[in-house]
């Protein structure tokens, strides 16, 4: 079985604020790291692995060549192999041209039977690259799974957790699932698979290389939604501040649930 | 549309050090005096505005215009589980007519599924145009694949200008598959819509991961699409129905699935924090579950629901259906108190509406005061107890 795992790398810190004067993003430090999402895919990945036979893993990220990190952190955690998509025409894509260019990716690589994504990044939070990868390449897809029930020859038993219910569904392959965190417990990178992987050359997918090479389906060109401004989140002008010793601020609590007619 | 050209013979060691500064996300590459913009670059045209004048250009490229007149509808994707319409869906109608208002355009939902006339007719009530009903056996249970063919057939042969989702788990596992089949755009989470000048849909939400929002809008293709959370938008008042049941024929929708529903398992009701008049929310200060005693006296005396933060659900403490926030729940209830809340945008964004705010925190610069009506600077684990001491003196 060849399993192919999708990755991005985000922003370390949340911090990131839009200065009101000039409009300027501001990021709290350059930090990057590994979307926390895709340790459990990765590690979801490697369990599979482990009771299927023949089975390889392919991960796969779409950034630019520094991304590269994050690919070399999933050899190390147990991936067979690696693949980095970059293009500065990919500039500027949404999630359609996100997930049409990792789709055209996995087109390229072409065997696969399961393909897991996180459930979502921690920077984008939109959770919906995943299922459009799904859906270009005309396969199913199971969200949110929160159990790999047994993997089968053709099919995968799963339970993905919705708001207020769980289902249990097999599913045929190829096909794609995109995992909860806490389903498992993520391995960490190793020493032993860092030497065993010293001499892999992680490959790098251009444009050129994909099927469609059409400019006007990836980047911007390709992106249906436009960022047409971004701004601070609105500010109460009323709000009141409260500063004092600790007695004093519990006495106004009570005073502002009591005016309000809560106590 | 387009791309960023830099003028090369305007690039020195210095201006590339600039422009490497002045963009958020790292998309400036200086190797051998030649500047160059990797793949990470979102043509926010930072460097275009505030880099050295000159340096970079936006190059747009034209792009043929789609004649937007022949798109006409606001649809609202009517999410229903056992012929029980999600309450999303009619909170969404509300906000669809608001829309419609301004582009003059009529109200249409859709819903797909059997034995669903009851749902069509509460619809009216709601005060659709039109309700579009698909009916068989086999939509009896949601699927991905069956839906999306539904969902499809129905854009094709309607040729509609924007449907809108509810933000469950459902809507964000369906809309996203609706949006690539339609090659369109999709904006997730919106926690604002409204109508452009130029009369796009203007979708608002945070954005980038931090405490910034984005205006985002679908300036050339149809249909727009968009998820909402629940409790985000009001329900509209019912009217007399004056509207339409339209029973559309499936016949010919494909039916083939490779996804097989074998089990539903309900989750245990928790009491919903969604419909809960007052709420005590706790954040990551709460280090050690013992400390969750401290809120005791003043959640029994308030008789408040608790609700929390992302960390807390991932330390155990809570179920995940008592997050706030937009990767959990939206709540508007009468009174919140956030306690030891940092106030993350995703957080902000899921409670702002609340008709009383009261957060107590001991930093001073944390983002929550921006938004509470007030705000107590002080460390919790201080004010809690001399709290309690006072709820015991009065009555």
């Amino acid at each position: 079985m060849n399993i192919i795992t999708c990755i991005k790398q985000v922003p370390a810190s949340s911090k990131v604020e839009v200065d009101p004067e000039t409009g300027v993003l501001i990021r709290d430090g350059n930090n990057v790291k590994m979307n926390p999402y895709d340790l459990y895919a990765l590690e979801t990945a490697y369990q599979v692995k482990s009771m299927s036979e023949e089975c390889r893993i392919h991960s796969v990220t779409m950034g630019p060549p520094s991304a590269k990190s994050v690919l070399e952190e999933a050899l190390y955690m147990g991936s067979d192999e690696a693949t980095l998509i970059s293009d500065r025409r990919f500039a500027g894509a949404d999630v359609l041209a996100t997930a049409y260019t990792l789709s055209q990716l996995i087109e390229h690589i072409h065997d696969y039977e399961l393909i897991i994504c996180g459930k979502q990044t921690t920077d984008g939070d939109t959770a919906q690259v995943g299922p459009e990868i799904a859906e270009f390449l005309s396969i199913p897809h199971v969200p949110y799974v929160k159990e790999i029930i047994d993997v089968k020859d053709k099919t995968i038993l799963v339970r993905s957790a919705y708001d207020d219910y769980d289902e249990l569904v097999e599913v045929a392959f190829p096909c794609l699932i995109t995992v909860e965190k806490g389903l498992n417990v993520p391995r960490l990178p190793s020493y032993k698979r860092r030497i065993e992987k010293q001499d892999y050359k992680i490959k790098t997918v251009t444009m050129r290389n994909l099927k469609d090479k059409n400019p006007d389906n990836y980047g911007l060109n390709g992106s249906p939604t436009q960022v047409d401004e971004i701004f601070p989140p609105t500010k109460r002008t009323d709000s009141i501040k409260i500063e004092g010793s600790s007695d004093e601020l519990s006495k106004s609590i009570v005073e502002i649930l009591q005016e309000s007619r809560f106590l | 549309m387009g791309y960023i050209k830099i003028n090369q013979e305007k690039i020195t060691k210095e201006i590339a050090q600039e422009l490497i500064d002045v963009c958020p996300f790292n998309a400036f590459d200086y190797i051998d005096s030649n500047l160059s913009v990797n793949s990470g670059c979102k043509i926010c045209k930072i460097c275009v505005k505030k880099g050295p004048v000159g340096t970079c250009e936006l190059v747009e490229e034209k792009k043929e215009k789609i004649d937007k007149t022949k798109y006409k509808g606001i649809v609202v994707y009517i999410e229903q589980r056992n012929n029980i319409a999600h309450r999303v869906s009619w909170e969404l109608i509300g906000k669809a007519k608001e829309l419609a208002l301004k582009t003059k355009e009529p109200v249409y939902a859709v819903v797909v599924g059997n034995n669903v006339s009851k749902i069509a007719e509460e619809a009216l009530r709601f005060g659709v145009d039109k309700i579009y009903v698909y009916e068989d056996d086999i939509y009896e249970d949601f699927n991905v694949e069956i839906y999306t063919n539904v969902l499809s057939e129905f854009y094709d042969k309607h040729q509609v200008n924007i449907i809108l989702f509810g933000g469950t788990a459902q809507g964000r596992s369906f809309a996203p598959r609706v949006a690539a089949r339609l090659k369109t755009g999709l904006t997730a989470d919106c926690t604002m819509l409204d109508i452009t000048d130029e009369g796009d849909l203007l979708q608002i939400r945070p954005a980038f991961g931090g405490n910034i929002m984005a205006k985002i809008n679908t300036p050339n293709h149809r249909p727009q699409l968009a998820t909402i959370r629940y409790k985000m938008f009001n329900e509209p008042e019912l009217i007399t129905p004056n509207g339409e049941i339209v029973h559309e024929d499936s016949t010919n929708i494909k039916k083939e699935t490779s996804i097989k529903l074998l089990e539903t398992y309900e989750k245990p009701q928790v009491s919903d924090i969604s419909d809960a008049e007052i709420i005590i929310a706790l954040g990551r200060a709460f280090k050690k579950k013992k400390d969750l005693d401290l809120i005791e006296p003043l959640r029994k005396r308030l008789n408040a629901e608790l609700a929390c933060t992302r960390p807390l659900i991932e330390n155990g403490w809570f179920d995940a259906r008592k997050q706030i926030g937009l990767s959990g729940r939206t709540v508007k209830p009468k009174l919140i108190i956030n306690l030891g809340i940092s106030g993350a945008v995703q957080f902000i964004e899921g409670m702002k509406e609340s008709e009383l705010i009261i957060s107590v925190n001991n930093d001073e610069h944390n983002k929550l005061f921006d938004i509470s009506h007030y705000s107590i600077h002080g460390d919790i684990f201080e004010v809690l107890p001399k709290l309690n001491d006072l709820l015991d003196q009065i009555l």
